[in-house]
Formats: structure tokens, C-alpha cells, sequence
């Protein structure tokens, strides 16, 4: 086997499209999937809005059988096999239910909380005392491995399978296992994604922290501004992206198709010392990780065309731009394009890292950076470090040779991967 | 409620957890649930729920134990519904 490492597929289900196509025409033109939910404002929810899939009834029929969907009602799960099924599909690759195990196919599918309706299902049906009415899915849907598990079973897996969680970083992190597990040998392919469940009970405890806007309620495709000087917090979203990555002499071998190569990246935490805690991330860290994910991909901070940010829509967006700045030792006019995808989505949480690696290398691949949504004012303190025009706020059609893509999450937690465009 | 009349119920009650089609086409009182229709054995708790549901009766877990074929189903639904 050779050391390098393809994406050869991928599949999405997001808030603002299902499906690679729609969601590759979903970026090119901008498009939010933020929307109003009564229920929200009902529960007395200060953010009333956030992002969904859409999901209709005949889609859940192509990836589910009858007796699957009977009583499913785990959102998470449901986004995790549509785009976990459609990334294996798209990589050429059989889904027989008759053949034997795939030794050398594995899955990390992860996830910050799963089946949380389920839970709820089975919490009142226990508090009423009918422990014996939960039937026989309350396990499979609320387990946190839950996703790999069904995933598993469809695609027949035989290599490792197993759900990671790191909260906002879980979807970065899954990739750069999934990498590991190939570059040591240990696994042919690995399905890499993960997935986040919608909902009151997934968002309430945000809206608790009074960290998501209260004041768009009524314009939700406009709240979600990442990099904005009127960004007042981060849309909560939900949904799960996937991709197949392979060793490269396997995808050359059976003549996939090579979305892109993953040269490497970095996984590291704060510690939750200096200034980095239990929300916020510390800035050496950070930096850290850019730094190291460059070492480990065996490129220099010049060579970096694009970033996809982390950026949630908080004020936490210029402490990431200044970690950047120092970390690649560029400011100004010499900074790479950034671009967030959250403007579109929201913060999709667990399944954050994974749909933005999807919207990451479709952007190389088709040679395009999507707009920066809602951010026509950028935060002076952002202004400060960076041209503005590193900022697309329109489409650019644009060769992208080399991307970074960060995810930060709660536990003082990073992660980094380098995405490169292929060439044999 | 005749015999058959329950057997017709319950035969559309495990229709979506049978994985072996053959034995649906003879469903009959010998019909055993794991072996013949190949019911998943985890499955069998979500049947008893629907037979729950569709008799209006509850079934405990010693009777569920008995509960290997389509007869065996068929008489503790009759018992049930006459001790209602």
C-alpha cells in the first residue's frame, strides 16, 4: 500500500441541501437553510430558528427498509446513513447484503449526542412506568455509536467501525482518524463523517448560554454571520456529511474517481490552561495545531491558497482570524481566501467538521470558493489583520490548489486537516 | 373472534419483520416465528407490542416466552382476550 490518501466520495445532507448536487449548486449561489420553527417559539426559545434537512418521506424509503423505519425517530441517524450511504455509493463502491464482511473497509462516524427524540420517547415511557412499551430500537437509536453501527450493517464493514465524538471538532477529527487508520495500513477505506440530531432538545442548552441570536427571528436566512461586525452568535443547525477516503493504491487500482488527496493535519487540545477553557479555545492551541498540521503535511504556511474556517458568528471569529495570522505568519493582502460555511447552515455542531470537509473539497475539486453569506460589513477588528477581499462575498471561480479546514470545539479541543488537490 | 380471523391479524402484524417471504406465503399454526419466517429474535419484543395493541390485551414476559409459533401466539391472544 502507498502512504498517500484520496477522497474517492462523498455525500451530504444539509441544512441547506441533500445530496452533493444540490448542495454544490447550494453553495455556489448562496443559499441560507436557516428557518423559523413555531415549536421553538412555543418552548419560549430566545433563537427561534435554526437549520434542518429536509427530508421527505420518499428519500427515507431509498435508504431505509420498511421494518428500519418503523418507529425511527433518531434525526441524526437518519442524516448519518443518507450521506454515509450516498459518500460509499458515489465512491463506485456495491452495497450487497448477500456478500461477506468487507475486511478492509471500515467506518468513524461520530456524533456530539444521538436520537435525542428517541431518548425522549423512551424517558416518558419509563416515567410513566412502561419500561416493557419501548420495544426493541430504543438502544440502537440513542447509543451514541448508533450511526456506525447502522451504517456498518448496510454497507457490510468489516474493518473497524466505531463513532468518535469531540463536539464541535468531531466531524475534523473522524477524518484525520479515518487518515491514520489507512496511512498505518490497518484499512484499506474508511467512511469518515458524522452527524448531529435537530432539535429542542439538542439546541436548548445553547440558547440557555444565551450564546445564539435572539433578534432574527423574523429574518432567519439573515442571522447566521459569520465574520460580520453585526454577527450576535451562532445558528444552531444539524444534519451529517461523509467521505470515503481510500489508499491511493486502491482508488488507482479499481479507477475511482479522486476527489482530492489528504495530505495530513493535527489533532491537539488547550488543556483548558492559560486562556483556553471548558467553551473557549486557547490561542496557543490553536496555533499550535495550524502549525503542526503544516509539519505534518509536509507543506509551508505560503503554500495554503484557501481556508474553511471554524467561524460560528461569535466574537470569538477575530481571535480565530488572529490565531491564523500568527500561526501562517500572513496578514493583509498576503492572507489565503476564508470563507465559513456556517452563513449557509448555521452550526451544524457534531456534523459540522464533516459537512464543511464535503463543501471544502467540492470547492477544489470544481474550483470555486462559495460566498461568505450576510457578511457585508466585516468586523473591524477582522478589517485589522486581513484585505478585505480575502473575504469572498461572492462566488469566485478560482483554482485551489491547497486547503486548510479548522474545527474547534467545546473541551478546549482542534483539530486541522490539509486537503491537496490530486495529481498522481 | 373466529380462529382464523386472529391468525389474519396476526399474520399482517409480523408481516414487516419477516425476512424469509416463503414462510409468510404458509402461514399457518405450525408456523414457527424465528426459524421459518426468520424473524430477527431482538424483533420479537416490537410483535408482542403490536399483538398488544391490536387485541387490547398484555401479554408478560412468562407467556411471551412460549410464544414460538403462530399457534402458541394465536392461544395466548385467545386467553387473554377471555380473561379481559
Amino acid at each position: 500500500m502507498s502512504s498517500r490518501v484520496v477522497i474517492t466520495g462523498m455525500g451530504v445532507a444539509a441544512p441547506n441541501a441533500v445530496g452533493l448536487l444540490n448542495f454544490e449548486q447550494a453553495l455556489r449561489n448562496g443559499e441560507s437553510g436557516i428557518r423559523f420553527f413555531p415549536e421553538l417559539k412555543q418552548l419560549n426559545f430566545t433563537c427561534q430558528i435554526g437549520g434542518k434537512p429536509q427530508i421527505p418521506e420518499d428519500l427515507l424509503k431509498k435508504y431505509f427498509t420498511p421494518l428500519q423505519l418503523k418507529g425511527l425517530n433518531s434525526s441524526g441517524i437518519i442524516y448519518g446513513v443518507i450521506s454515509g450511504t450516498d459518500a460509499w455509493q458515489d465512491a463506485g463502491l456495491e452495497i450487497d447484503e448477500n456478500a461477506p464482511a468487507d475486511w478492509d473497509s471500515g467506518i468513524i462516524f461520530g456524533t456530539g449526542i444521538l436520537g435525542t427524540d428517541k431518548f425522549r420517547e423512551a424517558i416518558q415511557l419509563i416515567d410513566q412506568g412502561k419500561t416493557r412499551r419501548l420495544g426493541s430500537t430504543s438502544v440502537i437509536q440513542t447509543m451514541a455509536s448508533g450511526i456506525s453501527a447502522y451504517l456498518g450493517g448496510i454497507l457490510g464493514c468489516g474493518n473497524q467501525v466505531t463513532t468518535n465524538s469531540s463536539a464541535c471538532t468531531t466531524g475534523t477529527e473522524a477524518l484525520l482518524m479515518g487518515f491514520e487508520r489507512i496511512r498505518s495500513g490497518q484499512a484499506e477505506r474508511m467512511l469518515v463523517g458524522s452527524c448531529g440530531d435537530h432539535g429542542p432538545y439538542v439546541w436548548g442548552g445553547f440558547d440557555a448560554m444565551r450564546i445564539l441570536p435572539g433578534k432574527y427571528n423574523e429574518k432567519p436566512e439573515e442571522a447566521s454571520r459569520p465574520l460580520s461586525a453585526s454577527a450576535t452568535g451562532f445558528v444552531p443547525g444539524s444534519g451529517a456529511g461523509a467521505l470515503l477516503l481510500e489508499d491511493l493504491d486502491s482508488a488507482v487500482g479499481r479507477g475511482a474517481k479522486i476527489y482530492a488527496e489528504v495530505l495530513g493535519g493535527e489533532i491537539n487540545s488547550g488543556g483548558q490552561r492559560g486562556d483556553g477553557s471548558m467553551t473557549a479555545a486557547s490561542n496557543e492551541a490553536v496555533e499550535r495545531c495550524i502549525t503542526r498540521a503544516l509539519k505534518n503535511s509536509g507543506i509551508s504556511a505560503g503554500e495554503i491558497d484557501v481556508i474553511n474556517g471554524h467561524l460560528t458568528a461569535t466574537n470569538r471569529d477575530s481571535t480565530e482570524i488572529l490565531n491564523w495570522t500568527r500561526a501562517l505568519g500572513r496578514r493583509g493582502n498576503e492572507f489565503p481566501f476564508i470563507n465559513s460555511l456556517k452563513g449557509m447552515t448555521g452550526h451544524c455542531l457534531s456534523a459540522s467538521g464533516s459537512i464543511e470537509c464535503v463543501a471544502s473539497v467540492l470547492q477544489m475539486e470544481k474550483g470555486f470558493l462559495f460566498p461568505n453569506i450576510n457578511c457585508e460589513e466585516v468586523h473591524p477588528e477582522i478589517q485589522e489583520l486581513i484585505s478585505e477581499d480575502r473575504i469572498p462575498k461572492k462566488k469566485i471561480d478560482t483554482e485551489i490548489n491547497i486547503l486548510a479546514k479548522a474545527s474547534f470545539g467545546f473541551g478546549d479541543v482542534n483539530a486541522v486537516a490539509i486537503f491537496k488537490k490530486y495529481t498522481p | 373472534m373466529s380462529e382464523k380471523d386472529i391468525i389474519d391479524r396476526l399474520k399482517k402484524i409480523v408481516e414487516p419483520y419477516v425476512q424469509r417471504m416463503e414462510g409468510l406465503k404458509n402461514f399457518q399454526e405450525e408456523t414457527d416465528f424465528l426459524k421459518d419466517l426468520q424473524i430477527n429474535s431482538a424483533n420479537l419484543v416490537d410483535v408482542v407490542l403490536d399483538v398488544e395493541d391490536e387485541f387490547d390485551i398484555e401479554i408478560d414476559n412468562d407467556s411471551m416466552e412460549g410464544m414460538l409459533t403462530v399457534g402458541d401466539a394465536k392461544s395466548i391472544i385467545q386467553r387473554k382476550i377471555s380473561g379481559r
